[in-house]
């Protein structure tokens, strides 16, 4: 301990070298669990290289044009319109490809949190002290600045994008744990109680009461982790992570102003992409997109047939 | 089952014997307490309230019992030990033969399934599904295959007066649509106990109305046992076999509309029922007196002429074999008819007013100003079943415990 241990200047205070601790801890870490880390770098950059090469394999034009369709299908026609003049834009600035490869790096991230995130969320909503738990750790990995995050990560994962990803999913993991735990908190008790009184099971009330109900607001949550995400995507750049954030890097590094705006502005049009569309899939619902009515106008026929 | 007299009597479905419920930390030390007389105020320095403290009642099968209280007052705490979305602290809660208490979780939730299903105030339907899904819920949680669930559903819903709202969503409909769901839903989960928390106490008075008779006659039509919670006295007295009082906790008074009214068991319940409008309570049933001389359609006269005498009466109600309710006769008819030497009743009977069993005091006035004799009280088949003479109509209406004073020459005063 006299090694951690000393005294600051004047104050009487000892001075905790909390900063060796962690780098010994990181080092252990490191040195024994080093083959762990290896594997999780592989499936990240394997599945993370798959889907870019997934989504740069069609044609561009191609592809923005699917993706118009999809916000159209989700939202409406003159936000299609929209996405299609943005994702024009991002090809005419010669960034799809670096967009595509923040687009999977988002998407992978996305996913990884939200398989965390979202079960984490439920087990706080279910349980008082799992969220006294949690919620500080939430706290530590919000508000902790990103660019800290990266070092280790680069210590554990090497330069590359599986640490890009890493970094970004501690950055954009709470919200998504957050809001799970608060959409489910805000379920009407009533309705809870209603399906206890029917005999239902804790399991079936999750699946069929708590989790719909708390859908919107779990939704709010997933649109957050996106774009939380995109913007540690960026940063991510710094480690080589490639894609929109290394572009912008290399801009910085090279004093280039047209790149740092042109894969910057491509950024925004993928942010702007990214929330609408999952805000759009958030609200379905009472007078949500067309998926709801869709599904209405099929639960309708469905009664109608029946009454027939 | 039958006892002695040879009226068929049940028996209760629900039991709750000195059931306690204390919310707080170690709840199980202030029973001793309480049970020695600790108020609810000393349990509350400790951090600790006590709902419900030693509620003892019965509900027999078929009965649609009330617990009536203010909030606060313990009864929702009361209502949800039942079916154990609560747990009583002390006592023991019989349900259908199981007690409560004792079931292990997945015995409880089989209670819940088969044999009590809940009517909630606020409706608790879920808005992502359809009506018709909403229904069934029950019935899905039972296990039940998708055809039979929609069948029995729709049957519910037809029950309610829902038939054809099967496909709409529960925000398209009205608050007393939607609590016609929630009632529906209890229905079609078939269980024998259907427990109902303020259940129409979040719909406005014409709706709750409807809503109060609709749940009587469909308890006439299907003989569930209802156990009903409310904090309103007129609907408790509306649609109460018998009605339990709670105050504080306590259960004060257990016992039907008329006994509550008639006889409360302590100056609060006493205070609570002096608003009630008595007449829209109380039932010929309630208030009449036994016919006690009646005449067969079979006697004379002379017969009349010395039952008249004999009990002080000018009017006979005049009763077949069956006690079917044949007309009335009057003394200067048959005085007359006497004179004349007349050996039976032709051309003496004159129609009788007839009320029945289950009118209300204040449908019996306009009745009781046209016909000179006493009201005739009739049940469904015609039988005469009692008499309700004008001044036993006056009686009803005054407050039985009221002082009376009396002037006159002797100059004393009766209670």
């Amino acid at each position: 301990m006299s090694t951690l241990l000393s005294q600051t200047d004047g104050t009487g205070i000892p001075r905790i070298r909390v900063g060796d601790g962690i780098e010994t801890v990181f080092d252990w870490v490191d040195d024994n669990l080093g083959g762990f880390f290896t594997a999780v770098r592989d499936v990240i950059t394997t599945s993370t290289d798959g889907l870019t090469d997934l989504l740069t394999k069609p044609d561009a034009v191609v592809l923005a044009i699917l993706l118009a369709l999809l916000a159209w299908l989700l939202k409406d026609w003159k936000f299609a319109i929209v996405s299609l003049v943005g994702l024009a834009f991002i090809i005419s600035v010669e960034q799809w490809d670096n967009a595509m490869k923040t687009l999977s790096l988002v998407l992978i991230a996305t996913i990884i949190a939200l398989i965390i995130a979202i079960p984490l969320g439920i087990a706080a909503a279910r349980s008082p002290r799992v969220s006294s738990v949690v919620r500080p750790v939430m706290d530590l990995m919000q508000t902790m600045p990103a660019f800290v995050w990266l070092v280790p990560v680069v210590t554990l994962l090497s330069i590359g994008v599986a640490g890009g990803v890493v970094a970004t999913v501690i950055f954009c993991l709470p919200p998504g744990v957050r809001l799970t735990e608060l959409g489910i908190r805000q379920v009407d008790p009533e309705v809870v109680e209603a399906g206890h009184a029917f005999g239902s099971s804790s399991g079936q009330i999750l699946r069929g009461i708590q989790l719909p109900l708390a859908m919107p607001t779990i939704m709010a949550g997933v649109n957050q982790v996106i774009m939380l995400a995109l913007s540690m995507a960026v940063i991510a750049g710094l480690v080589g992570a490639g894609g929109l954030g290394g572009a912008v890097t290399s801009s910085i590094s090279r004093l280039d102003i047209g790149l740092g705006f042109e894969a910057g502005l491509s950024v925004v049009v993928l942010a702007i992409y990214l929330d609408r569309v999952t805000a759009a899939v958030g609200q379905r619902g009472p007078g949500g997109g067309t998926f709801s009515g869709l599904s209405r106008l099929l639960r309708r026929s469905r009664a109608g047939a029946k009454t027939a | 089952m039958i006892d002695e007299a040879g009226n068929s009597i049940s028996l209760p479905v629900i039991e709750a014997n000195g059931v306690y419920k204390i919310f707080g930390r170690k709840p199980e030390r202030a029973i001793e307490r309480v049970r020695s007389g600790a108020t609810r105020e000393d349990l509350r320095e400790d951090g600790l309230t006590a709902a419900v403290i030693d509620a003892s009642f019965d509900v027999s099968e078929g009965e649609i019992f009330v617990v009536m209280g203010l909030s606060g007052s313990g009864k929702s705490t009361l209502i949800r030990m039942v079916n154990g979305l609560l747990m009583p602290t002390a006592g023991s809660m019989n349900v259908g033969g199981h007690d409560i208490t004792k079931l292990a979780t997945k015995e409880l939730r089989q209670v819940r399934r088969e044999k009590v299903s809940m009517v909630f105030q606020h409706f608790a339907l879920l808005p992502h599904r359809t009506v018709g899904e909403n229904a069934a819920y029950g019935l899905k949680v039972q296990g039940l295959n998708r055809a039979d669930r929609e069948r029995k559903a729709d049957e519910a819903l037809e029950m309610v007066g829902l038939g054809g709202w099967g496909g709409s969503l529960p925000g398209e409909l009205s608050g007393g649509m939607r609590q016609r769901v929630g009632l529906a839903r209890a229905l079609a989960a078939e269980t024998d106990v259907m427990l109902m928390d303020e259940a129409f106490s979040a719909l406005d008075p014409l709706i709750r109305r409807e809503m109060q008779d609709q749940l009587v006659e469909l308890q006439h039509q299907l003989g569930k046992t209802i156990l009903f919670i409310t904090h309103d006295l007129n609907e408790a007295m509306r649609l109460g076999d018998r009605i339990a009082m709670m105050r504080e906790g306590r259960i004060v008074q257990i016992g039907t509309a008329e006994q509550i009214l008639n006889d409360p068991a302590n100056d609060y319940v006493a205070q609570f029922v002096q608003d009630v409008d008595r007449t829209r309570v109380l039932t010929a049933a309630a208030i009449m007196e036994p016919a006690v001389a009646v005449l067969g359609s079979g006697q004379g006269p002379r017969a009349a002429h010395k039952l008249m005498r004999e009990n002080q009466t000018s009017t006979l109600m005049v009763v077949d074999r069956d006690r079917h309710l044949r007309g009335v006769v009057h003394e200067n008819d048959v005085a007359e008819a006497v004179r004349a030497g007349a050996d039976n009743l032709t051309g003496l009977l004159r129609s009788a007013v007839t009320v029945r069993l289950e009118t209300v005091v204040a449908d019996l006035f306009t009745a009781a100003a046209e016909s000179p004799a006493a009201l005739a009280v009739v049940d469904d088949e015609g039988r005469l079943r009692g008499v309700i003479a004008r001044v036993t109509l006056l009686n009803a209406l005054g407050d039985p415990t009221m002082t009376v004073e009396h002037t006159g020459p002797e100059r004393e005063v009766v209670r």
